[in-house]
């Protein structure tokens, strides 16, 4: 195997802005998804079937369907609707609405896993529908499922790579332009391959050490 | 802005069965990795263990746009090993999601309540034989409903390969667009045939779940057609104590299926 040390020092420059553009789509993909998905699992609880069976519908759809196809479709169509955003952005909004239809039923366990007595509390408080939801359902919710919304932002960062379709330059966006330019195809895709693994690892292993401390 | 003629329908359709292709093929390879792979992260002999939690660790670590860039254009250019197109992207989907699958075979086979495991020794049964009479029956209904999941998600993981050049539905979707430059229908289209795969691919697992349950003699739910029947009780008008002894020997007939076999 032809491996050439040089042309690995040439790639670590571009090998940097990919890694920071990754990282920017994954956070904010995460933070979108986390908040989107909240939205969706309080929806499907609500009392009115016009808004329980769309919602589900849509979930379900997106939840189903190629993350790659989405990214298209939003791509394209889009700015046919009259919404022309960054190809970044584009890919933030495909990553965060796929991801979010995930992060929905873990909010649904979540909350099923509150135990029923602190309803019948908050009922017997009389506390108001919001309060009910803001301090005593969703605060412990959240930290019964964080582990779990965890390996979700695992599962994004290994699809991030995909918004390179639309154009955005991450890490195998520059890969891929190093080695069409230079033809060091071997060390650009190896060396993207392994920070892969070196975020993910530690990543997992620390999320283990967190659901130990979390779910008793 | 032009229709979709019936040539770029037929080229959709050719699409989805490269799709398909690709899915079941992959499938397949996963299975065999899951089983290779799962089973061995619990082997007596540590140097196996590792060996197969590394592979795990590796494989699930990656993503797998990446692996299959490398396994396109690293293996061809460092190994000098060209793999023709679909079998490159069956090998990149097989080992991805055979890494996940290993981990629902593990978790599966240590569900296994410890006792049925003693009782083949007991039994003096070798343990590939305790692997293959008592373990694996018993641990493959648990194993159905994760891997119908990871099934659903090797599905969606196969519009990656449109990006190598593979015609796969993705990849039909890019050339019809290409030549209606309408984007909105075709996308609409291609997300559908995909929706349509996954509910198919569900429902089948469902009904596999169901006979591997049925299989132990386990107590499976009410069938559909169970489900159907219970509806039409409840919406005729039927005098009341007809409809409670029919409830009551229901709940008793499947209180006995539960138990039975156990």
């Amino acid at each position: 195997m032809r491996w050439d040390w040089e042309a690995v020092g040439d790639f670590m420059p571009r090998f940097w802005d990919g890694l920071l553009v990754t990282l920017q789509a994954l956070a904010l993909g995460a933070l979108l998804a986390f908040a989107l998905g909240l939205v969706w699992a309080l929806a499907l609880r609500s009392p009115y079937r016009a808004v329980r069976w769309p919602v589900a519908a849509v979930t379900e759809f997106v939840r189903n369907t190629p993350l790659l196809v989405q990214l298209f479709f939003l791509y394209y169509v889009l700015p046919e609707w009259g919404l022309t955003l960054s190809a970044m952005a584009t890919g933030v909004i495909g990553l965060g609405l796929h991801y979010s239809t995930y992060t929905a039923e873990v909010y649904r366990a979540g909350i099923d896993g509150v135990p029923a007595g602190q309803w019948e509390a908050a009922t017997a408080l009389s506390l108001p529908r919001v309060l009910t939801w803001r301090s005593v359902i969703l605060p412990q919710a959240v930290r019964r499922v964080t582990p779990a919304l965890g390996n979700y932002v695992i599962a994004m960062l290994k699809d991030t790579p995909m918004i390179f379709v639309i154009g955005v330059m991450d890490m195998l966006g520059q890969a891929r332009q190093f080695a069409a330019e230079t033809f060091l195809t071997v060390e650009a895709f190896t060396v993207v391959g392994i920070a892969f693994i070196a975020l993910s690892f530690p990543a997992s292993l620390l999320l283990r050490a967190l659901e130990r401390r979390l779910v008793r | 802005m032009s229709e979709i003629t019936p040539g770029l329908w037929e080229l959709l359709l050719k699409g989805g069965w490269i799709t398909v292709q690709l899915t079941v093929f992959s499938a397949a390879l996963s299975v065999l990795v899951a089983f290779a792979v799962g089973p061995a992260r619990t082997h007596r002999s540590r140097l196996v263990r590792f060996a197969a939690g590394a592979y795990v660790e590796i494989f699930r670590g990656t993503s797998a746009l990446i692996l299959m860039f490398w396994i396109f254009f690293v293996l061809p250019m460092g190994f000098g090993w060209q793999l023709v197109p679909m079998w490159a992207a069956v090998l990149a989907l097989g080992l991805t999601y055979g890494a996940y699958g290993a981990e629902v075979v593990r978790g599966a086979l240590a569900a296994v309540e410890p006792g049925q495991l003693e009782a083949g020794i007991a039994l003096g049964f070798t343990p590939g034989q305790r692997l293959r009479r008592v373990v694996l029956p018993q641990a493959w209904p648990e194993m159905i409903p994760p891997f119908g999941n990871l099934l659903v998600e090797l599905l969606k993981g196969t519009a990656l390969v449109s990006v190598m050049g593979v015609g796969d539905i993705a990849f039909g979707a890019a050339l019809v667009r290409n030549a209606t430059g309408d984007s909105a229908p075709v996308y609409t289209v291609v997300l559908l045939m995909y929706f349509v795969l996954a509910f198919t691919l569900t429902r089948g697992m469902r009904v596999l779940e169901r006979r591997a349950k049925a299989g132990l003699g386990q107590d499976t739910g009410p069938s559909v057609a169970d489900r159907f029947r219970a509806r039409r009780r409840a919406a005729a008008p039927p005098p009341a104590p007809a409809a409670v002894t029919g409830a009551a020997s229901a709940s008793a007939s499947a209180s006995a299926s539960a138990g039975g076999e156990r």
